[in-house]
């Protein structure tokens, strides 16, 4: 019984043992071959496997500007959308509204029919529309014409802000996509809008780079079209669409005119599929029936079973969903698009009312798929950015405080050993190996995590180390108490560990505990770190219990049960 | 204390009596005076500014700087420029060599104590961080006229191509979440002892937690050592590695309170910390000993981190013995002697904060050990 459990316990930490070893020096994503067994094989392996931080490897350096001007431009577009309706719904005729952008100067732009009423205008205008010099807008007239600017300083204070949440959202996009320990800041003067990005060596940088890029605008909109059951009415040109607008080759405020990317499949047999679809143009009303502000979870899915074709499933938050839900009862038969990014992506008539969750169909690949669900989770950017400087830097530490560190940190692991062999004796062996096992799996585990592994990071791995060996300096003080107290060696190994193991499970759970409170309540770096918090202590629970009891029951079953010495 | 050495083993305390709870006014009195000192300090910094100090000294990962890129005709080592700009008074300058074009570096350099805003550094500053930086190349060869690129100045050495402010890599955000998450992990960890012990050993082991890491971040303030990130990352570290003396020693207790029926909380508590002693030395000072490498050795880039984990382990092996046991003890009594008074007296006498029970004043009962304190 006793030796068949040994063999089974032995054969599982060899089993966990050579998994690690494998993870941290073998080649991933390839067959291992007999190179891989010399030392340079194995470096390099390591090199490969091992992400080194900034700090240690460097990486690349990218300046990206918010363009705040499109910002400013779309703004004063809804703005003049908005006015417009605003002065509608109280009763006032408007000939014409529009958004004027020229250099600096963002301009509001109505025409009423009647001037007299203008201060009427003004404030019913105000009151809907946001457009009150509280919030930046300066108001002037001129016979019929109303003309709110956008002043100076508003634009100064709302170009922070969106150069703000521009970072937070790429903040929120690279630690989804798995960049770990990158530097992200704010750049260049007050006025440049620009935002630093430094990150560690990554396996495709221009994937992340388009992915950070992405502005993912999303929006729901009416598509302008006789209802179903006739096709939904597009046009083959941009010209064709504003003309059938029937207002004098304008667009007015409450219409805009798309492309619409039509899936491939529609136009035929998938041997066409490659051949560009033809471009069409559709009208949608403005402004649209929800945007992605409104969404609360995006996933990228497989369209048909064994497809290799993706779609979006995207899902509303309940404000949304009811706006969403009223509009599609009242518009069965209406067709109904989605938007990404100012292109139509998909069309379909509304069959009854829709509360809170759509598909965005299209040919797109698992990866584009999972980065389009990704950066829409993450929120749309409030303007386009664009890369202004790309570099690739070299470490930030220098080699030589790379060298002392490294050494300090070898310097305090050889420490811990010589003591546990000195003060413990022959089971200060057991504890080292112990030890040393620790460090693969916990290397293992970083790297199946694809942690980046920075100088305070390695140094922290010492200091896990030294808590590491805290459960074999509890297991073997209390041997020794059982020893002293007359027990025999195995009743007192036996002992040592049951009421240890008692001890352990506490502390080990406590900080799990509390860790699980960090990855709940935290983001970014705070749960990377409490994920390997967590990974340190399994491994833990595993090396100095598992296996430290495992030596002891093999040294145990080669004396037989009359042992009559133990080191300790 | 006694040293021995015998026949099959080293031992390095044997029968340990010590009456640990009997100088607990001694260790809750130093307690009390490092954290308001430590405090102390922080508010007369955060008011008064002595020698233009704030209540923390927050690095560039927290106040931002510039970045001075700057390009040499014969590049030299990136070890060559950090000496030349640590020596010009710029220590916490970092370096970062450019690889896909030779020659250029960019030099990031911390806020230079201008009047800024709060995340960004000011022009004045710019200006200041590239007069130190120009002032620190000079070593290596003028720089170009301003109006000549490097190549048309024949006796230009380098030339700095561009200064840009850098924001703070920590927005205040995540300097709030820290905070909060902070305390969640230790509301986290108060449930689960409750959970396994009683809430009154939950509350005095995140208290000693709490007390720590007030006592650390008081010793940052008062010798001004920069908080980083990393320093972030120490006492995240330390709050895990701390609770686990005290749950050892909680461990014991609850294992000796089944053992020795007749025994007071008092004498269990003294026995229980006597009796883990060796353990409670030999792990933390092998932490402390490797600790002590990476502070002596491991370079200027570790040192806030490595004496952020110093402070740390030296006062959370404290706090176990010297705050954790006497709360937990003097609470426990608290809430035994309100047991024994008339219900409608309990509820006052039990939650009553403040001082613990005076000498002699409290009829004895089976749970505290009485006239200790005096």
């Amino acid at each position: 019984m006793k030796k068949k459990n040994l063999l089974q316990r032995s054969i599982i930490i060899g089993i966990v043992t050579l998994a690690g070893l494998y993870i941290v020096i073998g080649p991933h994503g390839r067959r291992p071959h007999l190179k891989d067994l010399t030392l340079s094989g194995i470096k390099a392996n390591l090199a490969q496997n091992i992400h080194l931080g900034l700090d240690l490897k460097g990486g690349s350096h990218l300046v990206m500007r918010v363009k705040v001007e499109e910002f400013f431009k779309k703004l004063t577009e809804e703005s003049a959308i908005a006015a417009q309706i605003a002065a509608k719904e109280a009763g006032f005729d408007v000939k014409e509204a529009h958004a004027e952008t020229s250099g600096e100067n963002y301009r509001v732009v109505l025409q009423v029919a009647d001037p007299s009423k203008s201060q009427e205008i003004r404030d019913a205008v105000e009151k809907k529309a946001d457009l009150s010099d509280r919030v930046g807008w300066s108001f002037s007239s001129s016979g019929d014409t109303l003309i709110w600017s956008l002043t100076g300083t508003a634009q100064r204070t709302l170009a922070e802000s969106a150069t703000d949440q521009a970072m937070k959202i790429i903040d929120t996009r690279i630690n989804a996509v798995g960049v770990t320990e990158p530097t992200l800041a704010r750049h260049g003067g007050q006025n440049s809008h620009q935002i630093l990005l430094q990150m560690p060596g990554i396996q495709d940088p221009e994937r992340v780079k388009e992915l950070l890029k992405g502005q993912s605008h999303l929006e729901l909109v009416h598509v302008i079209s006789p209802p179903s059951p006739a096709p939904h009415q597009t046009y083959s040109s941009e010209e064709e669409a504003i003309v059938s607008l029937n207002s004098g080759g304008r667009i007015p405020p409450n219409r805009r005119v798309m492309l619409y990317t039509e899936r491939a499949e529609l136009t035929g047999q998938d041997a066409n599929a490659n051949a560009p679809p033809p471009k069409k143009w559709v009208v949608i009303e403005s402004p649209a029936i929800i945007d992605g502000a409104q969404l609360r979870s995006a996933t990228a899915n497989q369209s048909r079973a064994g497809a290799d074709e993706y779609e979006i499933d995207f899902s509303l938050k309940q404000a949304g969903a009811q706006k969403f839900g009223e509009w599609t009862g009242a518009n069965i038969n209406e067709y109904m698009g989605v938007v990404l990014d100012d292109q139509v992506k998909s069309i379909a008539f509304i069959k009854g009312q829709i509360f809170d969750s759509g598909q965005i169909t299209g040919r797109f690949s698992k990866q584009s798929a999972d980065d389009l669900a990704l950066t829409l989770r993450s929120g749309a950017l409030p303007a386009p950015i664009e890369y202004q400087e790309e570099r690739t830097v070299g470490p930030s530490l220098g080699a030589d405080s790379i060298r002392s560190g490294v050494r300090a940190s070898l310097l305090g692991l050889a420490l811990v050993v010589f003591f546990m062999l000195i003060y413990y004796r022959g089971s200060g062996v057991n504890a080292v190996v112990a030890l040393l096992l620790n460090m693969v799996l916990m290397m293992a585990g970083l790297i199946i995590f694809g942690a980046t592994l920075t100088l305070p990071g390695i140094a922290g791995m010492i200091l896990t180390i030294g808590m590491a060996v805290d459960s074999n300096v509890l297991i073997f003080e209390r041997i020794r108490e059982e020893l002293r107290s007359g027990k025999t060696i195995p009743s007192a190994i036996d002992q040592g560990f049951a009421r240890a193991f008692v001890t352990i499970i506490d502390t080990h759970v406590t900080t799990i505990v509390s860790s699980l409170f960090l990855y709940a309540f935290g983001a970014g770096p705070i749960r990377g770190f409490a994920v390997t918090l967590v990974l340190g202590l399994l491994v833990n629970l595993f090396s100095a219990v598992y296996v430290s009891r495992t030596i002891f029951m093999w040294l145990l079953s080669r004396k037989g049960r009359r042992v009559e010495s133990i080191s300790i | 204390m006694r040293f021995t050495f015998n026949d099959f083993m080293f031992q390095l305390f044997k029968d340990v009596r010590v009456d640990w709870l009997g100088k607990r006014r001694f260790f809750i009195g130093i307690s009390i005076v490092l954290m308001l000192a430590g405090m102390g300090t922080a508010l007369y910094r955060h008011k008064f500014h002595p020698n233009g100090t704030e209540a923390f000294n927050l690095g560039v990962d927290f106040k931002g700087g510039t970045v001075v890129t700057a390009r040499f005709k014969q590049p030299p080592s990136p070890e060559a420029i950090r000496a030349a700009i640590h020596s010009a008074g710029l220590s916490d300058a970092t370096i970062q060599p450019v690889l896909n074009k030779p020659g250029e570096f960019l030099i990031r350099v911390p806020h230079q104590g201008f009047e800024a805003s709060d995340t960004q550094e000011s022009q004045a500053g710019v200006d200041a961080a590239r007069a130190k930086v120009k002032k620190a190349l000079n070593s290596f060869g003028p720089e170009a006229e301003p109006t000549r690129s490097l190549e048309e100045d024949t006796k230009a050495a380098y030339k700095i191509e561009g200064t840009d402010a850098v924001g703070q890599v920590a927005s205040k955000q995540l300097r709030n979440q820290a905070i909060a998450v902070t305390i969640a992990a230790l509301v986290g960890m108060l449930l689960f002892i409750a959970f396994r012990f009683e809430w009154t050993y939950g509350a005095a082991a995140v208290i000693a937690v709490f007390h720590t890491v007030l006592v650390t971040l008081g010793l940052f303030s008062i010798f001004q050592i920069e908080i980083n990130l990393t320093v972030i990352a120490a006492l995240l570290t330390l709050v895990g590695f701390d609770v686990n003396d005290s749950i050892v020693i909680f461990d014991r207790i609850r294992e000796n309170r089944k053992l020795y029926r007749r025994m007071s909380l008092y004498d269990v508590t003294n026995l229980s910390i006597n009796q883990t002693l060796s353990r409670t030395v030999i792990t933390s000072g092998l932490v402390f000993l490797s600790v002590v490498a990476l502070v002596l050795l491991g370079g200027e880039t570790l040192r806030p981190f490595s004496l952020a984990l110093l402070m740390g382990i030296m006062f959370g092996t404290y706090d176990t013995i010297a705050v954790a046991g006497p709360i937990m003890v003097w609470w426990e009594k608290k809430i035994a002697a309100a047991n024994k008074v008339p219900a409608t007296n309990a509820r006052e006498t039990g939650l009553k904060p403040g001082r613990g029970p005076a000498s002699g004043e409290r009829p004895r009962n089976s749970v505290g050990k009485p006239s200790q304190a005096a």
